[in-house]
């Protein structure tokens, strides 16, 4: 199953850093995200895109995740020479993960 | 109980006019805010007011203002912006200006300035810069403009003197919705759970339409209603601090649980730390609840306090980007484009010209996400690809370089390559560094007509 089928997702940016959330349809599944969508599963997936660490925040409140990826945005929003410079659209990606 | 209502009317500086004018008139608000100062755009119009010092403002004010003035004037609604860029009292003036044409009598207009510590760099030459290894002297002859991220006192000075509308320049952007709150309620540092919510709902209304609905809807998946005629946000707040999000009743989008979750998290990194001038906000035990249809109401932010010092925001000329694009199509499209990238390349180096980046993009196959997870996400066919090329070069001279070769591609390069363009953009970067609070202290012009 890809995270697509259960989950909704956002990508910020601020800089070199690019920001990717991961929100469950249902906040039952929230547990089981956080158990098996790790920061270093992240980092693999985008191993080719960011170049730096990848940090996940775990927002109870909400019951989402966060991943914090430095250095993933080709040197930042404002000189990358990249198409997407604000790599909007990585979260398209991420929801394309494999559970 | 007193309730206050602000509205979200713009998100960029290009944003749409009309979901404001729809909020202004039908929303019951009191404030409208336009979020509309991107981190470049400062350096873009303290370029333009170099040249000419009545400018330096939002190229788009002009257009923004002229639509909205008059209804927020009839409704009673007063308007929060920081479109004065590195010049508020040229805006302010501006907006004066719009005013009397339009016939509006006794708007009262303030310019809040103070955000720029250009003249005083030097000082902070030995800074550490905060992205990348360096001190802010080491680019003193690139340095284009540099602002601190105000907080809300200067705009809440102008609203205890009667302002209408008040034009900032830099300042963060949950300040624009969290000024008024704190004027209206008289909340300080000492009510951490209002202010809390203030950040969280200026957070919120900033980028306008992406809490509402846009940015959100994906067929099959996410369903949003009438995209087209996307109604702005627009927040109730109650002197609890409690907040419902909503939208004017008729309009499009949809405002849900989800879509407040989405944006709760957009460019923001650790959740229990959102620093801002105001406060340091905590996001984590944040709560929304959907009340009705439309409605959601918030709740659990706080507030965790200041930090020492503000953040300042300098734009230098970085370089230039060249961007050259040519299609190519049938069932060998992306070999051909491959050949025509590697061709580009070769033919840089064989013209001697001096870059220090490049990237070749496939547009239809791995623009977006590079080639292992293009591979993974795609089923090995194209009908048509677009080769990309970008090459950074420090002077335009070279840049030109660059260009004629994209042009060449067409006679020189695999059959069938059509549609070719080029583009050159002069690049205005953005580093920051800190500075004590101390040293940047809001000032309030006014201005009625």
């Amino acid at each position: 199953m890809k995270l697509k089928e259960i989950c909704h997702s956002r990508t910020g940016d601020k800089g070199d850093i690019s920001n990717i959330s991961l929100i469950p349809w249902d906040e039952a599944d929230y547990p089981m995200l956080k158990e098996k969508v790790t920061a270093q599963r992240v980092k693999e997936y985008f191993s080719e895109i960011c170049k730096g660490t990848v940090t996940r925040y775990e927002v109870d409140g909400i019951c989402a995740l966060n991943f914090v990826m430095e250095r993933a945005l080709g040197g930042g929003v404002l000189r990358s020479l990249a198409m997407d410079k604000h790599g909007k659209a990585l979260s398209s990606a991420l929801l394309e993960m494999d559970l | 109980m007193k309730k206050i209502r602000i509205g979200g009317g713009a998100g960029f500086a290009g944003d749409r006019v009309d979901p404001a004018v729809t909020l202004i008139e039908r929303g019951k608000l009191d404030y409208i805010i336009f979020e509309c100062l991107a981190e470049r755009t400062i350096g873009l119009a303290r370029q333009e007011m170099l040249k000419d010092p009545g400018k330096g403002y939002s190229r788009l004010l002009e257009y923004r203002l002229s639509q909205v003035l008059k209804p927020a004037w009839e409704h009673g609604v007063k308007i929060i912006t920081n479109m004065g860029a590195v010049n508020p009292r040229a805006a302010a003036a501006k907006a004066a200006e719009i005013a009397r044409g339009l016939g509006i009598t006794g708007m009262k207009f303030a310019a809040v300035t103070g955000d720029s510590v250009y003249e005083s760099l030097p000082q902070y030459a030995d800074e550490p810069i905060l992205e990348f290894e360096g001190r802010v002297g080491q680019w003193t002859d690139r340095i284009v403009s540099a602002n601190a991220y105000m907080g809300a006192e200067g705009i809440i000075e102008a609203l205890e003197n009667g302002a209408d509308v008040v034009i900032t320049g830099r300042v963060a952007d949950p300040t624009l919705t969290l000024a008024p709150l704190c004027h209206e309620y008289g909340w300080t540092l000492d009510n951490p759970e209002q202010l809390g919510q203030c950040v969280l709902a200026g957070h919120l209304l900033e980028c306008g339409g992406q809490v509402t609905g846009g940015y959100y809807a994906d067929p099959g998946y996410k369903e949003v209603p009438d995209l087209d005629n996307l109604g702005f946000p627009l927040v109730e707040f109650d002197e609890t601090g409690r907040f419902t999000l909503t939208k004017v009743e008729g309009t499009g989008g949809l405002v849900s649980v989800d879509t407040c979750k989405e944006q709760m998290l957009y460019e923001i990194h650790n959740p229990a730390a959102y620093l801002t001038p105001d406060c340091i906000a905590d996001f984590t035990g944040v709560r929304f609840t959907q009340e009705g249809e439309n409605r959601v109401s918030a709740w659990g932010a706080v507030s965790r306090g200041l930090t020492e010092k503000l953040k300042v925001n300098v734009c230098y000329r970085d370089s230039f980007i060249t961007d050259c694009e040519i299609s190519y199509g049938g069932c060998n499209a992306l070999e051909r484009a491959r050949l025509a990238g590697e061709m580009f390349l070769k033919r840089l180096d064989r013209l001697g010209v001096a870059y220090s980046e490049t990237r070749v993009d496939y547009i239809g196959y791995n623009s977006l996400y590079r080639d292992r997870l293009a591979q993974a996400l795609s089923d090995g066919r194209w009908g048509e690809i677009r080769l990309h090329v970008a090459v950074r070069t420090d002077d335009r001279e070279n840049a030109v370089k660059v260009s004629n070769e994209g042009d060449s591609i067409y006679t020189n390069g695999p059959a069938g390559g059509g549609g070719a363009t080029m583009r050159i953009s002069e690049i205005i970067s953005v580093f920051s560094f800190f500075v004590p609070r101390g040293a940047v202290r809001a000032q309030v012009a006014y201005l009625t007509v």
